[in-house]
């Protein structure tokens, strides 16, 4: 027996749901691709909106409760817009003992953000990452998906200073 | 595709590769990527021109993430290698100008220094040569060969008898027998098996995966087939932390280009074996390494564990008997296929054979990654592969295996390096990662470091160490601090004890390992930390502090 | 004629729990036997016609032969097993564990609605334990008072999830999932909305009744609460009219 189900219409014309309908419709709109379709939410968008969760739990047929549960049980979605740049930074061991928190300092220093914080002018997110491979590279970050690698503070803040300067 | 037209396209590529005079080959793994690889290669091609003598190639890692850009050179006459490193876009034409020539002194980096010379390379062994966005090239070095020979020459049962006669021990950290592992999903009567990849290498201070993702990613496919045709899987996932865009984008392509050689999907080798394979994202979470919060992960809840048994063996995806294995014992059985598991076993020591690959970072002077024989001694991972402690500093303590790994001091640096052995001196064998402290590290520090980490990794299922990891995380504070007493440690010691004992998953089990083998080698700079307390204090009428206790 | 028996599917076993001889089906539970036979684990998370969750460790048991301990309540029996149940090192454990989740949020027994009808507390009393030597940790969650019958007190709260599992395996409305992650992790009703504007709730209650402690209760039943209603007196009214 199967049961038809309508899915509910995108919640608005903006275009990025499509994408978002694209991974559940590969997926056969199986609840279990609701890790996947929230990456392409949050690929489209930026982030996760109650909107955004409301849509995606519809379409699935998942209670809301737990759409809500898997988007704050993983640390890479965010329920916040991020700013228009972001920069990641490692604090795994080998950029831990190299010097990441430094890093954290300086950034702080200049722009008054810690990790998980947006600056109040929405130009910069600080983020940081739970070891992102380049132990090699220590310490490393990532600006807007460029690759830093063994940064030290003050060329970190400069090359921030670049990227948030370039737009103006 | 069978065995002969298999030679075909590895006879076609050889020929190609025979018109060259040079062979340029670049890292483009993620770290010498990030040090500007990319822009080496377009100025490598820029500088070649239309030469169709030489050949320009993106590889993957070739071990020295310290030296990156790295580039290698190989001249079809003679077969000699010379290898640069730290190269520029600048000197691309200087390089191109060099060939056949004599090599460009300012940029070569040494390889018979025993950073290349000590190591012994099996999963590794295409890493650094061949190009990992291209099916023929593994091919060419005897890629799915291992997989071809499985489906047309041998049974299930041969194929585990072999793995099983190899010795393999589970490469993601925990060491059990791999053999074993595969005959219990083999003997499950189940009409639906599943065969899982766990890529989700959350170590912080471990790059072994990503490593063989990036540089061989078919040697895995290749792995996971000859399991599932093995233990009777029809499909796989592979479970990849979303941190690695290079490895996910490169495994895709090899997928795709499996599937387009019918390599993979339906019938494979026109015969009735069929496997298909999924990538599935991670989502920044260290306890989804576990079995069981994989599959809760892979089936799209909440990455917690469950208690075991049932293992994932008998019940694991959606209930179905699952295998689950790490990259790096996937990236073996493609080589103990083609060589045999007599080969395997001869490599290494008495309980663990093969080989092993380590990400060296931290305090040393070559960092990246490397692939040695089990039993080698730890000291000759450090001082001498590593080239020992930069800036005329001295070792104090190389950390294994991770946030559920320990420190190993000085003392201990003789041990050979084998499951067993690394146990026994408080530490584990881990996914492989090694971070080096010098000593201008304190212990304390580090502890607290990886206590904060579990605090902040705990799943939150259950009590010990949701709460245990958070209040051990506030006392390493308080010592670190200075503000401790002995109270706080015999404390701090007593919960380690509870939360290794009644954690329910391996995250919990192993959180307090680098406090206790820390409080073992170095328990003299947390007892430096401590203050007095309150009732050994004299009275003196100045400030008192009070703690809030009950 | 005697037809032959089928074989039977499950087995019967003979184990040893405290050293008394038990016999039991193979598909019952450490746990299950053990209540069975009068021999009590603690537990808190566990719950007779839910799923098994395996998070409070309470119940974990010594079994011979295995250097782990197991939790009572996941574990299956199996022939020959020996386990015990209450050795000093467990009830050390179990103590230290109650201490935990003490510290964790706020359980003072004496302005607690639930005081006197708690599963903790009673566990508490029943393991010895007197006082919490680790830190408390002082935070203040906020109380949900949004529905017309029911509240939701989050420092009360300890995680058991006996309150997701009824809703969504008893009542099929799965209004309650657990967010966060960690020492994060806290309950919430659909988005993490009041439950007061919840719509998938069907306030039925058995999250209220299926609680162990004083996280969640029936309106009206806190100190101060008490309103009077002068409507149950119509004869006020009727005085009034007259007059």
């Amino acid at each position: 027996m199967t049961i038809k189900v309508t899915k509910p219409a995108p919640p608005s014309d903006d275009k990025r749901w499509k994408l978002v309908d694209v991974t559940m419709r590969r997926n056969g709109y199986y609840g279990h691709a609701l890790i996947e379709t929230l990456h392409s939410v949050q690929d489209a968008f930026g982030y996760l909106d109650d909107v955004a969760m409301q849509y995606v739990a519809q379409s699935l047929g998942l209670p809301l409760s737990r759409v809500y549960g898997v988007a704050t049980f993983y640390h890479l979605f965010t329920l916040k817009p991020m700013g228009k740049h972001t920069c990641v930074v490692c604090t795994g061991t080998a950029c831990y003992i190299k010097g990441a928190g430094q890093l954290l300092d300086a950034i702080y220093d200049r722009f008054g953000v810690r990790v998980g914080e947006t600056t109040p002018d929405k130009q910069l997110s600080v983020m940081g990452a739970r070891c992102l491979g380049a132990c090699g590279l220590a310490p490393a970050a990532v600006l807007d998906g460029a690759w830093l690698a063994n940064q030290r503070p003050e060329q970190l803040v400069k090359r921030i200073e670049e990227v948030i300067n370039d737009e103006h | 595709m069978n065995i002969d037209e298999l030679r075909d396209v590895a006879e076609k590529v050889r020929e190609e590769a025979a018109k060259c005079s040079h062979c340029l080959r670049v890292c483009t793994a993620a770290g010498c990527q990030s040090s500007g690889a990319g822009a080496v290669v377009e100025g490598l091609k820029a500088a070649v021109g239309d030469n169709p003598q030489v050949q320009v190639k993106s590889v993957g890692c070739m071990g020295l993430c310290s030296g990156g850009p790295l580039v290698e050179v190989e001249s079809r006459e003679g077969g000699s290698k010379v290898m640069y490193q730290k190269v520029t876009p600048g000197d691309a034409s200087e390089i191109v100008e060099s060939l056949g020539g004599r090599p460009v002194e300012r940029l070569v980096c040494p390889t018979d220094i025993p950073f290349f010379a000590s190591q012994q390379k099996i999963v590794l062994e295409n890493s650094g040569v061949i190009d990992p966005e291209e099916i023929d090239d593994y091919i060419a070095a005897d890629g799915y060969q291992a997989l071809v020979t499985s489906l047309t020459e041998m049974q299930p049962d041969d194929v585990l008898r072999e793995v099983t006669r190899s010795g393999l021990r589970g490469r993601g950290g925990g060491g059990y027998p791999t053999g074993l592992k595969w005959s219990t999903v083999a003997k499950m009567p189940a009409e639906q098996k599943f065969v899982v990849c766990n890529a989700d290498e959350g170590d912080p201070g471990a790059f072994m995966d990503r490593g063989v993702l990036e540089s061989d990613p078919h040697r895995v496919l290749e792995g996971m087939a000859i399991a599932a045709y093995a233990v009777g899987a029809s499909r796989g996932y592979i479970y990849i932390r979303a941190e690695y865009p290079l490895a996910i984008e490169r495994l895709k392509t090899a997928i795709r280009q499996a599937g387009r050689r019918r390599l993979l999907g339906l019938n494979i080798c026109e015969t009735r074996f069929s496997f298909d394979v999924e990538i599935r994202l991670g989502a920044g979470a260290f306890v989804c390494g576990e079995e069981t919060a994989l599959m809760a992960s892979v089936e799209g809840l909440r990455g917690q564990p469950r208690p075991r048994p049932p293992y994932p063996a008998q019940e694991g995806l959606w209930g179905y008997p699952t295998l689950i294995n790490n990259v790096e014992t996937f990236g073996n059985v493609p080589s103990i296929i083609r060589h045999g598991g007599e080969w395997f076993a001869g490599i290494g020591t008495e309980n663990s054979k093969g080989t092993k690959i380590f990400a060296l970072a931290g305090r040393i002077q070559h960092t990246g990654l490397i692939e040695v024989p089990m039993g080698i001694p730890l000291r000759e991972i450090v001082h001498t592969i590593g080239g020992g402690i930069p800036e005329g500093r001295t070792f104090k303590a190389v950390q294994t295996g991770g946030p559920s790994g320990g420190c190993i001091p000085e003392s201990h640096l003789d041990v050979s390096v084998d499951y067993d052995n690394l146990r026994q001196v408080g530490s584990i064998m881990g996914s492989g990662g090694m971070i080096v402290m010098d000593d201008t590290s304190s212990m304390v520090d580090v502890a607290r470091y990886f206590m904060d980490f579990c605090a902040s990794e705990s799943c939150g299922k259950c009590v010990p160490c949701r709460v245990g990891t958070h209040e051990m995380h506030g006392l390493l504070d308080k010592i670190a601090r200075g503000q401790g007493t002995a109270a706080d440690l015999a404390l701090l010691e007593e919960l380690c004890e509870v939360v290794q004992a009644t954690s329910l998953c391996g995250l919990g089990q192993t959180a307090p390992n680098p406090v206790l083998s820390t409080l073992r080698y170095f328990r003299h700079e947390y007892e430096q930390l401590l203050r007095p307390s309150d009732d050994e204090k004299p009275a003196s009428g100045g400030q008192v502090v009070t703690e809030a206790k009950s | 004629m005697i037809v032959p028996a089928t074989p039977p599917k499950v087995r019967v076993v003979t184990l040893k729990i405290d050293d008394k001889d038990l016999s039991a089906r193979e598909d019952e539970t450490i746990l299950e036997v053990a209540r069975q036979n009068r021999i009590a684990i603690p537990s808190l998370c566990f719950l007779e016609g839910l799923s098994i969750w395996g998070a409070c460790r309470l119940c974990v048991v010594e079994m011979k032969g295995s250097s782990r301990l197991l939790s009572a309540c996941s574990t299956r029996v199996t022939e020959g097993m020996e386990v015990q149940t209450n050795t000093e090192r467990l009830r050390h454990y179990r103590r230290v564990i109650l201490e935990l989740l003490f510290a964790e949020r706020n359980h003072v027994c004496s302005v607690c609605v639930s005081n006197g009808n708690c599963e903790l507390q009673s566990l508490a009393q029943s393991c010895g334990l007197d006082h919490v030597r680790v830190p408390y940790r002082t935070s203040v969650y906020e109380v949900d008072p949004t529905h017309d019958l029911f509240r939701l007190d989050h420092n009360r709260c300890i995680l058991c999830t006996r309150c997701v599992r009824v809703c969504d395996e008893i009542e099929g409305a799965h209004t309650w999932d657990v967010m966060g992650r960690g020492i994060g992790c806290r309950v919430v009703t659909d988005l993490k909305r009041p439950w007061g504007e919840s719509a998938s709730c069907t306030g039925c209650g058995k999250c209220v009744q299926v609680c162990p402690t004083g996280a969640l209760v029936s309106q009206g039943t806190s100190a101060g609460e008490m309103r009077k209603d002068r409507r149950f007196l119509p004869y006020l009214s009727q005085m009034r009219g007259v007059r």
